[in-house]
């Protein structure tokens, strides 16, 4: 383990130990404990429009104990704190699922589970995360492995010395902890890092080698690119210099994933700093392509109410006011009322999107910034 | 028909005439007896033969054959009759006397050996037993406990088997009241219909006079013995012995001994441990003893309730109880005062009938309408003597002796017509609020009692006064209906409570109103005794045997009244509890995840986990007082000011009765390693108010 690691773990283990003598504090003089959480809502995020990413806020809510409300969250909370600190202390890592079941037992002489589901203690690991200031990676937890990556790039990965290149139709599989310490970049002759929105285009660019033709690193995140694959994007970006573009469908949904890997998302807004890739570009479908590459009108699907709403709330966040592109991007799908699935590039030929469509995209400079 | 007298009716009062014989022997009795010209005959009979047969009937002969008007229907009822007619003579005796009642009663089985106490029994002991032998009703009651065996289970006993069979019982009580005099005590015990209590419009227990001589003409009937009677009038006075036999048909006594006795005789008890403490010498006072045919049991209805009731309603007496098989109670003293004597009163001209108004013109010693009215009757000036005399077309000077039948039709008519002062109410001596409360409290643990007393209304022309007792929560049973409990001048009234407007009443009273369920056409449903008590100078009973309250509507009214008096305070009482219950679960929530927090911060660091756990519960104590809402020494909550119960001298709370509020719901297993309680069901009560009372209590940390 690095050195610096190490201090990191030693530290994280204090914050715990912190917050569990916080408690015996109060409980000593008489005042009801509680856990201060910084509220990760929308309310509470701040655009930096200088750094161009979502920082959270001052606000926080205290979790107290004797508060009818929030007594069981609170318990949770110390279960979940004691859990991360037994895997400081053995210095282990393991899944968020796994701790769900560390801390899951019958509450003794009840009827009453600690944890009924996973649901409940994933939110709960977050609200520890903000509350004691340090990351998942650092509380030695990890989350399902998601999403894919191929191209022209050797990375070592604990220890293992993995050829990008030669990964077959799968990919390389982005584990959830990509820290410095467990993945390193080696040699590489990519220009560019592609993120695509989900497997299925994916595999279209792998089985063409579109990675090798234009000499790139494809990547997917399987919809909402999970913490693994934005930290790794992160460093491709900073550490080997290499720009970002981001290839989704056209719909709310596809901008706001190209919104949280470019300014960071709400929910972890604590996490922007490290995640967020400021300068990505969005080559996604847009509802101007229809005319620009002739896209039949029968392959577009209506606009549904949900839709419409979050488009106007996308159009609404300080991250997308003051850009006219987009602002007109916006605008024109819900003037056409329709929105665009990669997959309708399809009707054309199947390999429409990896030999005419991205290529010229990219050629003519059609993105988004 | 046999016109021989049945053996089992060889009492000493046995006719010679064959109809008596004849009517002894038709059982069950016509009701009312059926005139002689209705019985039928093979040879038809002429009016001269049948004026023969045709004759006074005596009313002791009459209710010889119609015991079941007096309550003796079956053995079971027999005896609680029997011991109900004396205790309640001897109360009602006691207070005239301004004494402070003590009362023992005793019940013996006396199976077979008739002699013991009934002395020189006349007739054989092993006379046949009547038709009588099995009760036929009670079956229902008998299943049912007494009043206080469903707040003190501990007490209930089952009847042995070999009690079960007894069929004769000697009862005898005894009173430290004046006594009677020599040359009385014949007629009252001998005679039915003989006693102070019928010709005077006063409250007291007895009404009529018949009750005690009916019992002892019952047991005649049933065992052939005699009713003895032991009664001294003072300290200088020698105490005489009676034994008594009741002739029937002239209703008179037939006086088998009477002795004068140096010694009060000191009880006879068996069992030397279930004797009762009587004092060295009795200086006045009166014994009576009755063998009768009968039946123990005990629970509903029972001797026994009839007893603990009475105790309930007269906590200014002593009472000391021996029941057949010699388990005994005592049950103390509560109040040391005698109840205020209650004044006679003269009746209220509106409650009089034409029948009574004629005879009582006829009778009367006052030559003038006018004196009449106003002597004879209360709340009757001259002014109103000479109103209703106007209106029925008379005057004040008409002669009493004058008036003719239609012209007191007019008089009754004109003074229902007139305006008269309600009744005096001096007359009546409720049992008072303050003294029902100890009563209640004596008998039941409770954890809230309130009383009320209501001021005295009429009922044609007859003053009453309603009082109504509430004994909540506790020891009493939650899921059971709510008992009544029904008194009338003191006295229990086990019987018939269907027919009762008491019972009618509480079934009228909104209950969910005062935060109690209550199904339709149902009493309330909870842990709840209902107490209600008419004081009155004549109680409207449905019949003689004193079972029920008649409906009056202005009866039915106050004490609906009274009982949403109580209600209301009682609700009060439950809404706090509930509140208080609530806030207990809330602490409840915090107390069930201390326990893992505590865990929690002890694996994280090093802390004294039993001491973090205390101080924990102390801050969830803190945020939910309510819970813990205490009561001073009074029985009041305390928090100054603004409290209505606790401002209230008719309520009291017993803290210490009360469940905890959340004892229900409190684990306690959640408590750090050291000082595991003893797991298993048996520590689970002492767990409860540990975890409910002591964790919070005292600091078992360090």
């Amino acid at each position: 383990m690095a050195k610096q690691t190490r201090k990191r773990h030693a530290a994280t283990g204090k914050k715990l130990q912190g917050l569990a003598q916080s408690v015996v504090k109060a409980a000593h003089a008489k005042r009801d404990p509680g856990i201060v959480i910084p509220t990760r809502a929308l309310s509470n995020s701040v655009y930096d429009a200088k750094r161009k990413i979502i920082t959270m806020g001052k606000g926080s809510q205290t979790r107290t104990f004797f508060n009818l409300g929030m007594a069981r969250k609170f318990m949770q909370t110390m279960l979940i704190a004691s859990g991360c600190k037994e895997l400081n202390d053995q210095g282990k890592t393991t899944s968020i699922r796994d701790l769900f079941y560390h801390c899951k037992h019958t509450i003794e002489g009840t009827r009453e589970n600690t944890f009924d589901e996973q649901s409940e203690s994933d939110p709960i690991i977050e609200d520890l995360e903000v509350a004691i200031g340090s990351l998942r990676e650092e509380l030695g937890l990890f989350a399902e492995n998601k999403g894919s990556m191929v191209g022209p790039m050797t990375i070592v990965d604990a220890g293992d010395t993995i050829d990008l290149r030669r990964m077959g139709s799968g990919g390389w599989s982005v584990p959830s902890i990509v820290e410095s310490d467990v993945i390193q970049f080696r040699k590489h002759e990519a220009r560019y890092v592609l993120l695509i929105e989900k497997a299925a285009i994916w595999k279209r660019f792998n089985e063409d080698r579109f990675w090798d033709k234009h000499k790139c690193v494809i990547l997917h995140g399987g919809g909402q690119p999970p913490r693994g694959v934005r930290r790794l994007l992160f460093r491709l970006h900073n550490e080997l210099k290499l720009p970002v573009y981001v290839l989704t469908d056209n719909d709310p949904w596809g901008y706001y994933i190209y919104s949280v890997v470019k300014q960071g998302s709400i929910n972890l807004a604590f996490e922007s700093e490290r995640m967020a890739v400021p300068r990505a570009r969005f080559v996604g479908m847009s509802s101007f392509d229809v005319g620009r590459f002739d896209i039949d009108s029968s392959v577009t699907i209506a606009l549904k109410d949900e839709d419409r709403n979050r488009a106007r709330e996308i159009l609404k966040y300080p991250w997308f006011a003051d850009k006219r592109e987009w602002k007109r991007e916006i605008e024109q799908m819900l003037k056409t009322g329709v929105k665009l699935e990669l997959e309708a590039l399809s009707s054309k030929d199947f390999s429409f999107i990896t030999q005419t469509y991205l290529p010229r995209k990219l050629k003519d400079k059609q993105w988004l910034d | 028909m046999s016109k021989k007298a049945s053996p089992a009716r060889k009492g000493k009062s046995k006719s010679k005439s064959p109809r008596k014989a004849l009517q002894a022997e038709s059982a069950p009795p016509p009701k009312p007896p059926a005139p002689p010209r209705a019985r039928k005959s093979a040879a038809p009979e002429t009016a001269e033969s049948m004026a023969v047969q045709q004759k006074e009937i005596a009313v002791s002969e009459f209710f010889a054959k119609n015991r079941h008007l007096l309550g003796f229907d079956n053995p079971r009822k027999a005896l609680l009759t029997c011991v109900k007619e004396a205790v309640d003579n001897s109360l009602d005796a006691c207070e005239e006397g301004g004494i402070l009642p003590e009362i023992w009663v005793i019940i013996e089985p006396a199976n077979g050996n008739g002699s013991a106490a009934g002395g020189e029994a006349k007739k054989t002991a092993d006379a046949p037993l009547t038709g009588l032998a099995s009760g036929k009703g009670g079956a229902k009651e008998e299943t049912q406990p007494s009043l206080l065996e469903t707040v003190h289970p501990e007490i209930a006993q089952s009847v042995s088997t070999s009690l079960a069979n007894v069929t004769r019982f000697r009862v005898t009580v005894r009173d430290n009241g004046p006594g009677i005099v020599k040359a009385q005590i014949p007629n009252i015990f001998g005679r039915l219909l003989y006693g102070s209590k019928f010709h005077r419009l006063r409250m007291s227990r007895g009404q009529q006079g018949i009750g005690i001589s009916a019992a002892g003409m019952y047991g005649l009937l049933t065992t052939g013995q005699s009713v003895e009677i032991i009664s001294r009038t003072g300290r200088k006075k020698p105490a005489h012995r009676f034994e008594l036999q009741m002739d029937t048909r002239k209703n008179r006594a037939e006086i088998i001994k009477d002795q004068e006795l140096a010694n009060w005789p000191r009880f006879t008890v068996s069992d030397a441990d279930a004797a009762p403490a009587e004092p060295e010498e009795v200086e006045h006072g009166t014994e009576v003893r009755i063998v009768l045919e009968a039946r123990f049991q005990r629970g509903r209805a029972s001797v026994d309730e009839y007893m603990e009731q009475t105790a309930i309603a007269n906590p200014h007496a002593e009472i000391h109880y021996i029941a057949p098989d010699g388990a005994r109670r005592d049950f103390p003293r509560e109040v040391n005062e005698v109840p205020a004597s209650p004044a006679a009163i003269k009746p209220h001209p509106y409650g009089v009938e034409l029948g009574v108004l004629i005879r009582m013109l006829k009778e009367t010693k006052h030559k003038h309408l006018g004196g009449f009215l106003q002597k004879e009757f209360s709340r009757v000036s001259l002014k109103v003597a000479q109103e209703i005399c106007a209106k029925a077309g008379l005057t004040t000077l008409t002669w009493c002796s004058q008036v003719v039948r239609d012209q007191a039709d007019r008089l009754h008519a004109a003074i229902q017509g007139t305006k008269i002062m309600a009744p005096p109410t001096n007359c009546l001596v409720p049992i008072g609020p303050q003294q029902i409360l100890k009563g209640l409290l004596k008998e039941i643990k409770a954890e809230f009692c309130c009383a009320a007393t209501r001021d005295p209304a009429v009922y044609r022309g007859n003053p009453f006064q309603i009082e109504v007792g509430l004994a909540y929560g506790g020891q009493l049973p939650a899921d059971d209906s709510a008992r009544v409990i029904r008194f009338a001048n003191r006295v229990p009234l086990l019987y018939q409570p269907s027919a009762c407007a008491i019972t009618k009443s509480v079934v009228d009273v909104g209950w969910r109103n005062y935060a109690l369920s209550q199904p339709r056409n149902s009493g309330p449903e909870g842990p709840l005794v209902i107490f209600v008590h008419m004081a009155s100078v004549w109680v409207p009973f449905t019949s003689e045997s004193k079972e029920a309250v008649a409906g009056y509507d202005e009866i039915a009214r106050e004490i609906k009244l009274a009982l949403q008096e109580c209600g209301r305070k009682l609700s009060l009482y439950i809404r706090r509890r509930q509140h208080a219950a609530r806030e207990g679960q809330r602490r409840h929530v915090f107390e069930r995840y201390i326990g893992e927090v505590v865990n929690a911060c002890g694996k994280m660091i090093r802390v004294n986990r039993k001491q973090l756990y205390a101080e924990l519960q102390a801050v969830a104590k803190r945020r939910t007082a309510k819970a813990d809402e205490r009561f001073d020494e009074n029985g009041n909550p305390i928090r100054p000011g603004r409290d209505e119960l606790a401002a209230d001298a008719n309520v009291v709370v017993i803290e210490s009765n009360a469940p905890e509020a959340d004892a229900d719901a409190v684990v306690p297993a959640a408590v750090p390693d050291a000082d595991k309680p003893k797991a298993g069901r048996k520590g689970a009560a002492a767990k409860k108010s540990r975890a409910a009372r002591g964790l919070f209590d005292e600091n078992e940390g360090q």
